[in-house]
């Protein structure tokens, strides 16, 4: 949050409000569960931090002064770090995964349900992401954010069909052993 | 009083196909009902038995045990032709080659299964026309097939199934040959529909095609692993899908 923060500051100094405005937009349907506080709270870190400054604008006369935001020069470098930075959102699969086998150890609960239960909590998810993407006007660019979060669901979803294979194999050791594309 | 408020209900319903020692049950003892206005998901890999189950509900396969109901009236044991006429009046066909007449305008085809139910030419175009109208395709009503793009011949295809005003629309995997920009389109009309009333049975492999739906059943080797009901609940707010909240 941070950085995007600092980096829609790059544009040209901006109030906090017309900050959180631009945020909203840009995230869409997504934005609406935006804590409106939460951009006061970022700027207020990035001001301790040194990477935006605060300044008092003339308000207009019935009006309290209001703060205007800008980048410090250590604000414009950690902006270009990270625009320069490539990374890759961990998906935690690995608490999902150790979850089943020590399930399966324990005797404690059927891997395979464990798995229709996650199944049914992600198509939920998706099924949501997706009625709002349906709810978007064509070709809005906020949608591509729902868009990738559609991607990643159906993802995991592919990931959880591999899984119940493997796990319904391994407990029943089923006659029917064919190999599906994935 | 099931039957009175379900679409389509099956019980017990068994389909083979082949003999002896090479055949395969590709439905086995499935029991299904459909209510009224219910969008209903079936997913699962492919020979699974979801195509067949499809089949068998709108009378285009005979099961080998059990019966099919439709808006009360049992259609497993109809002759050819009154099933050929129930399918044309209660159900309308969604493919995922589309099976359009390729000879046939846009317009034509939609029109078609209206003048084969015996509506007058008129009120078959003008309900063709209507139809074109709610999937976009106003402008391509005098197009061939051929001159269409594969979401519009689908979207064509969704309106031809409408014709008849059917008591319900089973598709089969209707987004399997189109890209994720057609897909959506189908996807907004078959939400459109589901938000009047109209009940729909969509078979697919595609979670994003299920995930539309009100429930989903899930298929594997002929039988029902899994059913979910997918809407009515709280959503936790789309921030949690992305870790905005907090």
């Amino acid at each position: 949050m941070q950085d995007a923060v600092l980096a829609m500051l790059a544009k040209e100094p901006s109030h906090g409000y017309g900050l959180r405005a631009r945020l909203r937009q840009s995230l869409g349907p997504l934005g609406e569960s935006m804590n409106p506080g939460q951009i006061y709270v970022t700027l207020s870190r990035l001001e301790k931090a040194g990477l935006v400054v605060c300044e008092r604008a003339d308000g207009l006369p019935e009006r309290p002064d209001r703060k205007v935001y800008a980048l410090t020069p250590a604000g414009q470098q950690r902006v270009a770090t990270w625009l320069a930075e490539v990374g890759w959102p961990k998906p935690d699969m690995a608490e999902f995964h150790l979850k089943l086998v020590a399930a399966a150890a324990a005797w404690l609960a059927d891997p395979v349900e464990l798995i229709a239960a996650q199944r049914r909590e992600l198509l939920r998810r998706l099924r949501e992401a997706q009625q709002a993407i349906l709810a978007e006007p064509a070709g809005s660019k906020a949608t591509l954010l729902l868009e990738g979060v559609v991607l990643r669901l159906q993802a995991d979803l592919r990931w959880l069909e591999v899984c119940e294979r493997a796990w319904s194999r391994g407990g029943a050791s089923r006659a029917d052993d064919r190999v599906e594309g994935v | 009083m099931s039957e009175s408020s379900a679409v389509v209900q099956v019980r017990d319903l068994v389909k083979e196909h082949g003999h002896g020692e090479s055949r395969v049950r590709a439905v086995d003892e499935v029991d299904l009902v459909v209510p009224e206005g219910q969008t209903l998901a079936v997913m699962g890999p492919s020979g699974c038995g979801k195509s067949t189950l499809l089949h068998l509900m709108g009378g285009l396969e005979r099961p080998s045990r059990g019966e099919v109901w439709l808006a009360g009236q049992r259609i497993d044991g109809l002759s050819e032709r009154a099933l050929a006429r129930m399918r044309r009046r209660s159900v309308g066909f969604v493919f995922q080659a589309f099976h359009l007449v390729e000879e046939l305008s846009a317009v034509e085809n939609v029109e078609l299964p209206a003048l084969l139910a015996g509506r007058s030419p008129r009120q078959a175009r003008r309900r063709a026309g209507a139809l074109l109208e709610r999937v976009g395709l106003t402008a391509r009503a005098r197009h061939l097939p051929s001159q269409l793009s594969g979401g519009q011949r689908q979207r064509v295809a969704i309106a031809r199934a409408l014709a008849n005003e059917p008591l319900v629309v089973l598709a089969d995997e209707p987004t399997g040959n189109l890209d994720s920009a057609a897909t959506l389109d189908v996807l907004r009309i078959f939400e459109e529909l589901r938000s009047a009333g109209q009940t729909l049975v969509i078979v697919t492999h595609d979670e994003r095609v299920a995930a539309t739906a009100d429930r989903l059943v899930s298929m594997r080797d002929g039988m029902f692993v899994d059913d979910t009901r997918l809407a009515g609940f709280h959503p936790r707010g789309l921030g949690g899908l992305i870790g905005l909240e907090g």
